[in-house]
Order: C-alpha cells, then structure tokens, then sequence
C-alpha cells in the first residue's frame, strides 16, 4: 500500500493525541483530583488510530471501558473528554458519565459503557438501523479479549452473520482481561477463529503496527459498507498502563501482575515510539517536526485540563435531570 | 355513530393493528423478537406483519434473548423505534444486562445526549400447567429501575392507544401483556390514537372500597366488583394502566372516599407492587380510620398441576371471597 505524506502525518497525530491524553492523566489520577475509574488507552493507539481512519463522522463506534482512544479517534472533542474524566457539567454526558461513559452522537460515537461485552448486542443494533435504512453506515464494536468470555458475544456474531449486517467486531486482545492472562480464560486458540463457526470473515493481525491496523481496517471497511456482511478482527497489542488507572496496582508505582520483563518486551513494540522510528526513517517527519507535533498536542491537552478544571460540577439540585426525556 | 354500530376487535388484534399502523406510518418503527412469525408464540398479535412489511422490518429471530434485546436498543440508539418481543416474560430474564444496565441508564448516563425509544414487550403466560418458568409477572423488577417506564393495559382500547403512545414515547417502555386477555372483545376505533402513559382510570365508582390493579387482574377485579354489589359492597375499580410513572393522586383520592383499599396484584407481595402502593399511602397521605390489604400470589414459584394453579392464581371468585371478608360490616347478612 502507498501512504501520502498527509495521510502518514494525520495516523501519526492521532496516536500522539491519545497517548500524551491518557499520560496526562497519570499525575492526577495519583494526586486524586480524577477520582472516577479510568482505564488508559496507552500502547493500543495504533488500533483506535488505524480503524477509525477510513470510517466517516457518520459511521457509528461503540466502545467499552477502554474507550479513550476509540472517542478521540472518531473525532470526539478533547475538552469534552477531559472535562467528562473530572466529572464536570461541560463534559460530554455533562458530568453523568465519567470516563466510562464517553459519548458524542454527532461524531458516531453513540456510546461506551463497562459492562463487559455490554455493547455489542447494542452496536449489532445500530448495524440492524442502518441495513433498514439503507444509509450504508459502517458499524464498529470495540471490546477486548475479556469480553470473549460472554455469551452475548456469540448470540450477537449469530445475529449478524444471520442478517449480513454492516458491521466490524474488533478485538483487542491486550492479553489481559483485568487481572488474569488471557491464557487463564481461554483455551489457547486464536480469538479470531471464534468467528469462524458462523461464517464471519475474519482477520488477525499485529495492532501495534498502524500501518497493518489501517490495511486491515480497509478490507474490512470495504467488505462491510459493500454489503457482505459483518467482519471481525483481532488485533494483538498490550495495554502499557494498569486495567484501571496507571498501574495494576493503582496506588503502585510497580506491577505485582504482570511479570517486568513482558512489560519491557512490549515497551519495544510501543505503537507509537515505533511509528515515529519509521516516519524519520522515511523521511515522512523530522525530529524537529515531531517534537513540534508532541508541543502542539500537549499544549491542547493542557488546555482541556484547565478549562476541565475550571468547570463546575453539576448541580446537586439537578439530580432527577436525565431520568426520562 | 351509535355503540353497537362500532367495529370490534380483540385484544391481540388491538395489538396487531397498533403494530400495523406504527409500521405503516412510521418508516423507523420496526418490530423483532422470538416468535414474531409463530400464533404458538404470540397469538394473533403479529399476524401478516412480515408479510406486509418484510424481513428486514419485522424479525423473527433465533433464540437469542440477550442479542436480540441488544440489537433493539442498539438499533433505538441509532434513531429507529425498536419493539422486542418476548414471549413469555421469563425468557426476557436472559436479557436484563441491555433492559437494565443499558436501556435505563443510558440517556441519564449519557447525560441527555442519547435516548433510546425501545417498547420491550413481556408477555405473561401463566397456567396451564406451564410451571415455573413460563409464568412469571416480573413487573416490580421492572419499575423498581430508574428510567423505564412499566405499563399493563388491560383493554382491547387502551391497549390499542397505549401501545402507539409507547412505540412513540422517546424512552425505553416495558410493556406487561398477560396472554389471558388475547380474546377479550370491545369496540375499538380503527384511526390511531394515544392514550397517555401514566394515567389510571376509573373503571367502576364506587364508595365502599378502592380496588386497584392492572393488566387481566383489572378485569378480574371488575368482574368481581360486579358480584361484590350484589353483597351489599360498591368497590370502585381503578385500573392503574401504568406502573410507573404512576398515577398516585387516583388512588389517593379514592382511597380518601372510601376510606378502605384492596391492592390486586398478579405477581408475589414480598418488596411489590402492592407495596409500593401501601408505602406511598403512608407516607404521603394520612392512614387514619383507613383499611388497607394486599392480594397478591402466594410467595412460591408457579407449580405445574392444576390443583396448585388453582390455589396460586388470582382470580375474580378469589377477590370476591377476600373482599367479602376485609369488609365484612358491609356484607348484607344472609
């Protein structure tokens, strides 16, 4: 595949703005001033990133609780976010939601919750409108290696195979469901083939490499919007930080869980210490140009946390706001 | 238009015809759900309905409660009007993760920026000795949740009206239908219409005793106010409609006129309905002078033989026997 030199840039732009995102809120998830639960994003950028690429602001994305990246990728407001992290009224679900309830219904992104395996019957759903319709809307379900476990899963593959709906199941097995390794909930077999039983065409690839995640994405994004039916990928990738908070041990500045050694063995495929190697390599960006690129986003993140900040809860007196439309 | 001139329909045709109109009317109405194509499963309710709007429309789907539940909210979430059916209510107990933790949540936890228009639709079918699991009222689950709104009609009219103001109400409606009233009978109009949610009404007046309940029991409970008169007792019948939002003030001001209250309900009595009813008399009206008892099923799971039928369910010959016995200064003595 031939990349421009835009295109290149705008993969590599994503990746930072969600990486120096979930870093940045390292120091106040210690420091206590974040206090919901918040399931960083760090080392899967490249699959957030590469997916929602070839998607329009019109496609629909569900995520789960580590959903950082899929909001910002499909084009979620920043401030929105971070000020929905800290529980604000300026948030996107006005301080209702938290972390683990990202929204943003103009961009696609129609909803995130942390019932595991909670969405995907809901985004088979959205897939089902948009068959309806006839809209050709592509359909994202972003859920992780745990959720593999879940019946609702299989009934929901069932389901869309059935009705040959538009949408993509996207795996990303980060070879930890919490606490436990992936090896101990599941025989070991490629969570791809799992797909195979009800002829859904299905891809395994490497999701710290963009470059894969963005090839793969296009087969599947063609596939799909051309009307065959649904696809699912796995992409293998590791989550860098803890399942909730920094660590895995969230006041810990060590891991009890997971042996160092794997951590540094995955610290040298880092999806987007990787892509910039390749980028000077190819000339695409220099180190100056990337810096310059690290200052811009971290200047805008640092905003987002300010104006997030500075933002007022919601009203104790709005409390019954919400319950019904 | 004289009455009699009036065109009748049963309850599941109210039920068909509501879906028809909807479908007709409203290109993001679609219906889906276990059964949809099978009179075994839900009577005459989906009668044609594939035929005349198509598979893509209409789904009858694989046993898949879970999914299938999922996808209607899903498809809601995405701008359509959802009905899932389940065609007995303990089937939709594999589906509480999308009723409860996503249909009723959702436009709270999304702060207002999503709202999902999603009819889940349980169907109650008990007796018959279908024992436990094909028989289960689980309406107080239901409104006992934040967000949903729970309605029973007991009607061939209302539940005619009801539907269509719950297929369009823009939030997740658990619609409670009880099978026994498949064939009740009584003029219906043919145009649509909406009969608000959250409003009770008063089938019967009377001064003696409030009786409230919903869904077959209110026709039971009116069947038996009918008997209940020859005895000497005027009950006035309230049939709730909904559950929640509940209509308080008509059974707070009938309560206030008669002074004495029977709550009917078909489901067990433990953290119901029922008790609801009696919490809120308590504590938002006074109790003096006033009597109050709940009729409820016995707190077991439903047997399979008909001689424990007969002692489990709530029936018109019941209310009667409980009424008569609550209020026994009223009866005419024989």
């Amino acid at each position: 595949m031939k990349y421009s030199s835009t295109l290149l840039e705008q993969l590599y732009h994503m990746m930072v703005k969600i990486r120096y995102t979930e870093e940045s809120l390292v120091e106040p998830i210690m420091n206590g001033t974040v206090r919901c639960p918040v399931h960083l994003y760090t080392g899967q950028e490249a699959v957030a990133t590469g997916m929602c690429t070839h998607l329009t602001r019109e496609d629909y994305v569900f995520g789960n609780h580590r959903s950082h990246g899929h909001y910002l990728a499909k084009g979620g407001d920043l401030k929105k976010m971070i000020a929905e992290i800290y529980c604000r009224e300026t948030g996107c679900a006005k301080g209702r939601g938290g972390s683990m309830h990202l929204i943003s219904p103009e961009n696609g992104v129609m909803g995130i919750v942390p019932i595991v395996a909670g969405t995907i019957s809901l985004a088979v759903g959205a897939a089902m409108a948009s068959k309806v319709r006839k809209d050709k809307r592509v359909t994202l379900s972003f859920f992780g290696d745990g959720a593999t476990g879940e019946g609702v899963l299989y009934e929901s593959l069932n389901f869309a195979s059935l009705y040959k709906l538009p949408i993509i199941f996207v795996c990303e097995n980060n070879l930890y469901s919490t606490h436990m390794t992936v090896k101990k909930i599941r025989p070991p077999q490629k969570i791809a083939k799992i797909a195979s039983p009800f002829g859904i065409k299905s891809f395994s690839s490497d999701g710290n490499d963009v470059l894969k995640v963005y090839e793969v994405s296009k087969k599947a994004v063609d596939y799909c919007r051309s009307g065959k039916g649904p696809v699912f990928i796995e992409f293998f990738t590791y989550r860098l930080r803890g399942h909730v908070g920094p660590d895995d041990n969230i006041q810990g500045s060590h891991t009890e869980i997971r042996p160092l050694s794997e951590v540094e063995k995955w610290k040298k495929r880092d999806p987007v210490l990787r892509f910039a190697k390749y980028l000077i390599s190819k000339k695409v960006l220099s180190q100056n140009k990337i810096n310059q690129i690290i200052q811009e986003v971290n200047n805008e993140i640092n905003q987002a946390h300010t104006f997030a900040q500075n933002s007022a809860r919601p009203l104790a007196n709005e409390v019954l706001e919400y319950v019904f439309k | 238009m004289s009455l009699n001139k009036e065109r009748k329909l049963n309850f599941a045709l109210a039920i068909n015809e509501a879906l028809t109109q909807m479908l007709e009317s409203d290109p993001s109405v679609m219906l889906i759900g276990q059964g949809v194509m099978s009179p075994w499963y839900v009577g005459n309710t989906c009668k044609d309905l594939l035929e005349k709007f198509g598979e893509a429309r209409v789904l009858d789907t694989p046993v898949s409660e879970n999914a299938t539940t999922g996808a209607a909210v899903g498809a809601a979430i995405a701008g359509m009007k959802t009905i899932v059916v389940h065609p007995r209510t303990d089937f939709a107990v594999y589906a509480l993760d999308p009723i409860i933790n996503e249909a009723a949540n959702w436009h709270y936890m999304s702060g207002g920026a999503s709202n999902v228009p999603v009819v889940f639709w349980l169907i109650v079918n008990g007796g018959g000795e279908q024992a436990a699991q094909h028989s289960q009222a689980l309406h107080t689950i239901f409104a006992h949740v934040p967000g949903l709104k729970v309605i029973a009609p007991s009607t061939p009219y209302d539940v005619k009206g009801m539907l269509i103001a719950a297929i369009n109400d823009p939030n997740p409606v658990v619609f409670i239908d009880n099978r026994s009233l498949y064939g009740f009978e009584e003029s219906v109009p043919e145009k649509m219409y909406e009969i608000p949610l959250g409003k009770g009404i008063i089938r019967r007046k009377g001064k003696d005793i409030t009786l409230v309940s919903f869904s077959h029991l209110a026709q039971e409970t009116l069947k038996a106010a009918e008997t209940l008169a020859l005895e000497g007792i005027d009950a006035e019948v309230i049939d709730i409609r909904t559950l929640k939002p509940l209509d308080e003030k008509i059974i707070f001001d009938s309560v206030e006129k008669t002074q004495r209250i029977a709550i009917i309900d078909s489901a067990w009595k433990f953290c119901g309905f029922s008790a609801e009813v009696v919490a809120l008399l308590a504590e938002k009206t006074s109790l003096e002078g006033k009597s109050i008892t709940r009729i409820n099923i016995p707190d077991a799971p439903a047997a399979a033989s008909n001689s424990l039928e007969q002692a489990y369910y709530i029936n018109a010959e019941k209310i009667v026997s409980r009424v008569k016995n609550f209020c026994s200064d009223k009866v005419i003595a024989n």
